[in-house]
Parts: C-alpha cells; sequence; structure tokens
C-alpha cells in the first residue's frame, strides 16, 4: 500500500475535533492488516493486529489523532458575511487571505479576509489583524441568501491541497497529526512481515485538540501494557530556537521527560541503534500536548512514550514534514514491536 | 475559460512573457497587427488604415509578486513586493518560485512557542521567509536565482452567487476584457494596449500611448471593493454585484469629464448597472496617458475586486459582463457618430 499517498487524501479530508466521521472511515476502509476493528463511543478508531504469542498476550497500544484544528461559525452577518470562533489553537495572522471550506449544507468555498488597508487607520497595518475582526466571504450577497447554505455551529476548514517541496517533503494542513497515523500504518506494513508476539492496538484518537479527550476513553477500552503516542514535534525553522526544535529529515523526536518510561525510552533507542534508524532526542520539560500525557494516567497507570514526527509551521495550512521521517517512525516503531518479549513488559512496573 | 487562464499565469511587473504570449495567441484571430516595443508592451490594432476615431484599450498585464532578493545559509529565502503587498497576507501561503517553478511555502512560528503579546504584532516582510525544503543555500541556489520572482499558487474558482475567487484579477480582469472587445467588428481602428509595469508607477502605459496617439483611452481595471464588515458604508470605494465602476478622479487623474457623463448616460440608456468609485485613492494607466503627448481623453472602467494584491481577490461575473457590455455599447454609439472629434 502507498501509505504516502493514503496520507495525502487524509490530508485534504475535513476532520476538525469531535468531527472525524469522514476521517475515521477513510482509515478504516484503507487498513487491510486489522484482525478485527472497532470504534468506541467517542468515535476513537481502534484497529487489532494480533500476536503470535502464547496466551494471556501484552497489549501494546500506538495512538495518532485524527482531529485537526478548524473554525466554527458564530454569525452570519449582513451581506452574507461569516463571523467564527476557533477549535483548537490558532495564530489569528494565519487566517487572512486563507481559503477554506464551510461545510454548511454542502461543502463550500469561503475565503477569510478583513477590511481592506486603505480604509484602515494610520498605524494599524503593523498589528495583527484580530480574529474577531476576521470574516469569511461565501460569495453570497444577502443574510438570507448565505442563510440557506450556512447555520451557526456549522464547521470550517482550511482548504489546501498537499504540494510537494524538495526531496521528500510535503506541505499541507492537519499533517498534525494525520502524519502520525501514516507511522501507525508504515508500522502496520512492516509487523505484517515480522514475527511479533504482542497484540498492537493502532488508535486513531478523537479530540486531541481540545484536550486529549479521545485517548482517555480509548485507552480505558484497550488496557494496554505499553503506550506508544506518535504525534508531531516542532521541526526546525529560523525563527525557533535550535533547542526548541528536532530536525526534519532526521528521523523520529524521541521523548524525554515525565511523561515517558524509562525503560521504554532505553530499549527505544537501543533498538533505533540496533537498526540504524535516524533519531533525535526531544526533551520535553512540560509533558502535556500529547496523547503520551492522557494514556499514561488511565486506570492503574501505562508505562508510555512519544515518538514524535517533526514539523515546521504547526497549526498552519502549510505544515511542513519530510515523509522519510513518517517511514521512520513507522520502522522504528514495527522493530521495537517485533522486539518486545513478556519478560520485558512485565517488567515494566518494577521500579 | 479566459480569466481562468489569464489569472492562473504569472507577470510580475517586467516580467510578464506568459501573460504576453497567452494575450497575443487568444488575440491573433481577430486583429490585423500584433505589436511589443522596448518595454514588453503588447500593441494590437484592429481596422488601421479606417477612418474613424482612433480608440485605445488598455490593461496591464502585469500583477504584484514576491522578488528574491537573499539566500540564507539554511537555504530559506528572503524577498521583498514588487507592487503593493501587505505582508499579512502572506503568512502561511504556498508559491511558485522562479523560472524552474519550484514549489515553497511561506512560514510561520508555531502557536505553541509565540508569547501572547507577539500575536499582536502583524508579521514584517523581513521576518518571513520562503521554504522551498532544501538541506541549504547551496541546494537553494541550484534552484532559485536572485531577482527570480515567487508567484501565488491559487486557482481560479466560481463560488457563491456569481462570484469568482483568483489571483491577479488585478488587472486579468482587463486583459480579458480587452480580448473580448477586439473580437467586436467595428469600422473604425480599435487599438488594445496590454502594458507593462503598472504596479510599480504605471510605467508602460505612456510608452504605449505614444506609439498609439489615440483620440481617446478607455482604462480597463479591477480596482479596490471595500464592501466587507468593519468598513463604513460611506468608506465602500466600489461594492460588488453593482456593476462596472467608473472613476471620476483618483490620485493620478481627473478622467475627462463629456466621456465619464457619457457612459453614465449610456448605461442608463441600455439598463446596464453601473457605480461611481467612490473613492480618490490609488491610480490607474490612466494617469500617464493622459499626460502622454499633448494629451489624451481616458475614462476608466473597473471591475470591483475585493481583496486585491492578495492571494485570493475576489470579483462578481456580473460586474464582469457589464463592463464587457456597457464597453461594447459604447464602442458601437462611437461608430455611429459622425461629429467625432
Amino acid at each position: 500500500m502507498d501509505v504516502k499517498h493514503f496520507l495525502r487524501n487524509l490530508s485534504e479530508s475535513s476532520g476538525v475535533s469531535g468531527y472525524e466521521q469522514n476521517i475515521t472511515e477513510q482509515i478504516s476502509t484503507a487498513c487491510t492488516w486489522a484482525d478485527d476493528m472497532r470504534r468506541d463511543k467517542l468515535g476513537n478508531l481502534i484497529m487489532l493486529k494480533r500476536g503470535e504469542g502464547t496466551k494471556p498476550k501484552k497489549k501494546i497500544m500506538l495512538a495518532a489523532h485524527m482531529d485537526e484544528i478548524g473554525l466554527i461559525i458564530t454569525k452570519v452577518e449582513k451581506g452574507g458575511f461569516l463571523r467564527f470562533g476557533t477549535i483548537g489553537g490558532f495564530d489569528q495572522r494565519v487566517l487572512l487571505g486563507q481559503e477554506v471550506i464551510v461545510h454548511g449544507k454542502t461543502p463550500s468555498l469561503g475565503i477569510i479576509g478583513a477590511k481592506p488597508p486603505h480604509v484602515q487607520a494610520h498605524g494599524e497595518q503593523n498589528k495583527a489583524v484580530k480574529l474577531e475582526d476576521l470574516f469569511i466571504d461565501l460569495g453570497y450577497d444577502t443574510k438570507e441568501d448565505a442563510e440557506k447554505l450556512v447555520r451557526i455551529g456549522d464547521l470550517v476548514t482550511l482548504k489546501r491541497e498537499v504540494i510537494d517541496l524538495q526531496s521528500s517533503l510535503l506541505a499541507g494542513k492537519a499533517f498534525d497529526d494525520r502524519a502520525g497515523v501514516a507511522a501507525i500504518f508504515e508500522c502496520f506494513q512492516i509487523l505484517s512481515t515480522l514475527h511479533h508476539e504482542v497484540d498492537v492496538y493502532g488508535v486513531a484518537t478523537v479530540q486531541e485538540e481540545v484536550g486529549l479527550r479521545g485517548a482517555v476513553t480509548s485507552t480505558y477500552g484497550i488496557v494496554p501494557d505499553l503506550g506508544i503516542a506518535i504525534d508531531v514535534s516542532f521541526g526546525d525553522q529560523p525563527d525557533l530556537r535550535e533547542s526548541e526544535t528536532i530536525k526534519l529529515g532526521n528521523g523520529p523526536g524521541i521523548a524525554i521527560g515525565p511523561h515517558v518510561h524509562p525503560k521504554v525510552y532505553d530499549r527505544m533507542v537501543k533498538t533505533a541503534k540496533e537498526w540504524n534508524i535516524k533519531y533525535s532526542l526531544d526533551p520535553s520539560p512540560s509533558p502535556g500536548g500529547t496523547d503520551a500525557y492522557a494514556i499514561q494516567v488511565v486506570q492503574a497507570g501505562v508505562a508510555t512514550i512519544l515518538l514524535s514526527v517533526p514539523l515546521r509551521y504547526m497549526h498552519t495550512s502549510i505544515e511542513t514534514i519530510d515523509y522519510d521521517d513518517v517511514k521512520s517512525t513507522g520502522k522504528l516503531m514495527a522493530m521495537f514491536i517485533a522486539g518486545l518479549n513478556n519478560e520485558f513488559v512485565e517488567g515494566l512496573t518494577c521500579f | 475559460m479566459l480569466l481562468a487562464q489569464l489569472t492562473e499565469v504569472n507577470g510580475a511587473p517586467g516580467q510578464e512573457g506568459e501573460v504576453r504570449n497567452l494575450i497575443r495567441e487568444q488575440i491573433e484571430p481577430f486583429v490585423d497587427e500584433i505589436k511589443t516595443d522596448a518595454l514588453g508592451n503588447l500593441i494590437a490594432i484592429k481596422n488601421p488604415r479606417a477612418i474613424g476615431p482612433k480608440v485605445m484599450l488598455a490593461a496591464h498585464m502585469d500583477e504584484v509578486a514576491l522578488m528574491i532578493v537573499g539566500i540564507k545559509n539554511n537555504g530559506m529565502l528572503e524577498f521583498r513586493p514588487i507592487g503593493g503587498i501587505d505582508p499579512r497576507v502572506l503568512v502561511a501561503k504556498t508559491v511558485i518560485v522562479g523560472k524552474k517553478k519550484i514549489n515553497g511555502v511561506i512560514g510561520a512560528k508555531p502557536i505553541h512557542l509565540q508569547r501572547p503579546d507577539e500575536r499582536e504584532k502583524a508579521l514584517s516582510i523581513q521576518e518571513l521567509y520562503i521554504d522551498m525544503g532544501v538541506k541549504d543555500k547551496e541546494e537553494a541556489k541550484r534552484l532559485v536565482s536572485l531577482g527570480e520572482i515567487a508567484y501565488f499558487t491559487t486557482k481560479y474558482e466560481e463560488f457563491g452567487e456569481g462570484k469568482v475567487k483568483a489571483k491577479a484579477l488585478d488587472d486579468r480582469v482587463g486583459c480579458a476584457l480587452a480580448i473580448r472587445l477586439l473580437q467586436e467588428d467595428l469600422s473604425f481602428p480599435l487599438i488594445a494596449a496590454f502594458t507593462v509595469q503598472e504596479e510599480v508607477g504605471l510605467r508602460g502605459a505612456g510608452v504605449a500611448t505614444y506609439q498609439i496617439k489615440p483620440d481617446l483611452a478607455l482604462i480597463l481595471e479591477g480596482t479596490t471593493a471595500s464592501d466587507v464588515p468593519g468598513t463604513d458604508e460611506h468608506k465602500h470605494a466600489t461594492s460588488l454585484g453593482k456593476g462596472p465602476a467608473i472613476t471620476f478622479m483618483d490620485r493620478a487623474v481627473i478622467t475627462h469629464p463629456p466621456l465619464v457623463k457619457e457612459l453614465f448616460a449610456l448605461a442608463n440608456e441600455k439598463n446596464i448597472p453601473v457605480q461611481a468609485r467612490r473613492n480618490t485613492a490609488g491610480g490607474t494607466d490612466a494617469g500617464q496617458i493622459q499626460l502622454t503627448e499633448s494629451g489624451t481623453k481616458v475614462a476608466v472602467i473597473a471591475v470591483p475586486c475585493r481583496y486585491i494584491h492578495s492571494p485570493a481577490s475576489v470579483m462578481s461575473k456580473k460586474d464582469y459582463d457589464g463592463a464587457y457590455e456597457l464597453i461594447k455599447h459604447y464602442l458601437r454609439c462611437l461608430e455611429e457618430r459622425e461629429d467625432f472629434q
């Protein structure tokens, strides 16, 4: 299967936090490796690939969130213009001049505008246009016409076709964290050619961007012995300090911090070295912000680790990744899983 | 579709080649002579030896764009606008760079790592850069040279109630009108000037007019529409859907009053909605055309466009067709008039 192509489609599809249905369908249709597939009440998609060990088998969970940040219509104004709020964290400065899809009765093109520069007060151009001053132009002439198509509460997603940059770099929206979902697929693909003892639960989680919610319920349903969250981390870009970032093209970031089990960390690093897989160390003094943080404290606690695909320009419509990093993240997980045995997993509760 | 093709080719001031070639191809069957000059203006003449008024249509081919002025050690490209661009519209957009047409993105710092006060400040052009996904300066230099141009990548799309979204509607919509009007069967000399370098100071229009020496000139433009929330109604320079806008005055011209009067009267007679451009900011090629040699009578007919000089501008097809109808009728009227002087 061409997972890169799958990721491209996934990136161009719409699935704001809480409304991931469409993404779920694409993932479940494309996933050919699962022995069993189910969805929980919040909408998490759980794909089980059984291991060949003797029962009771250990369970490992791979979690990547499929939701994306988006906008929500709050008002239909005179002239048919739409006001909006945000679902998830948006920098107001990345929205001006952006094309969007308004998910009304039918998906429709919109353009995010603001009052033109020549009617702005002196000095106003040095300031960012505030979120409340932005609007969506739907191309209708009256409030009544717009209301035939759009209602308050309708969702809006960024409109962006994935583009290829140099080498294996891609730019597009929602690679945070559909790149993580693709990494799970890459892992499954390799695992299907290997012997592994543990049961592997690949989970596409919901509502990460609004507070790691899907990870909580899906973990509760699985009760894994070990959890790997796959997310994105800040890629190297000129306006960030080197210490805040990991390098694109250098493989996954392996996080180290309170949300990472030390033994799992050691073994992950060892696996990377053994198989000659590039990686960056990704120190995380504040552990929140990814599914690993949620998975760790479910029920009696779970040994967790976080792997990250480096990504530039996070939470914009031009999030940039190196697809090779997605592949090496998948490979690292596959090799890690193939090397797992009961003895190691049981040792995770012994400090 | 003509307007789709015209807006999806690229032409920064001084580098209008793609646009010129497309226009030349489009008009060849309908005109008697085509020539270019030292600046790159494309001049098309219909009925060169006919008697009657010599009428000039003018539309500029160039669009605002970004020029690559530096390549950083990490391979990121520094750029400056050619023509007026508000840097705030550039953040998180895709571009296509240089002769090799390399994909690039204009990056921004992730919100997670910003201080709250940073989000209140507009990013300046010096803080922005284009990322092509290269590893270093050497790789970047193999793809792009200094002075090459980055363009927006916006696709032409129709949406909403008869609206169009595209880049460079200013002034490809004028070019499209001129191309359509050249297909009219008229008895007097009709000359279309597709001009260069309007966006950097109306540079091509005077040069073109000097060669044409018209009796009167109609300048076809895409102009600012500010009929959007946050703008008081009295500040709406033009509004979408209310017909083509006719200029009385801007920073560079006072249009020929009898001509303007005739256009309004004709629109009224033919039942074509028109609007006055209710703002005197900005300037168009009319400013140079009126001052050529001993002077030219000019009028400006413009299609209102929201969000001009940004990646995605919006216009109404109604206004575009209205502009076409109005000018077509005007040209036909001229044909019937014997007193033209």
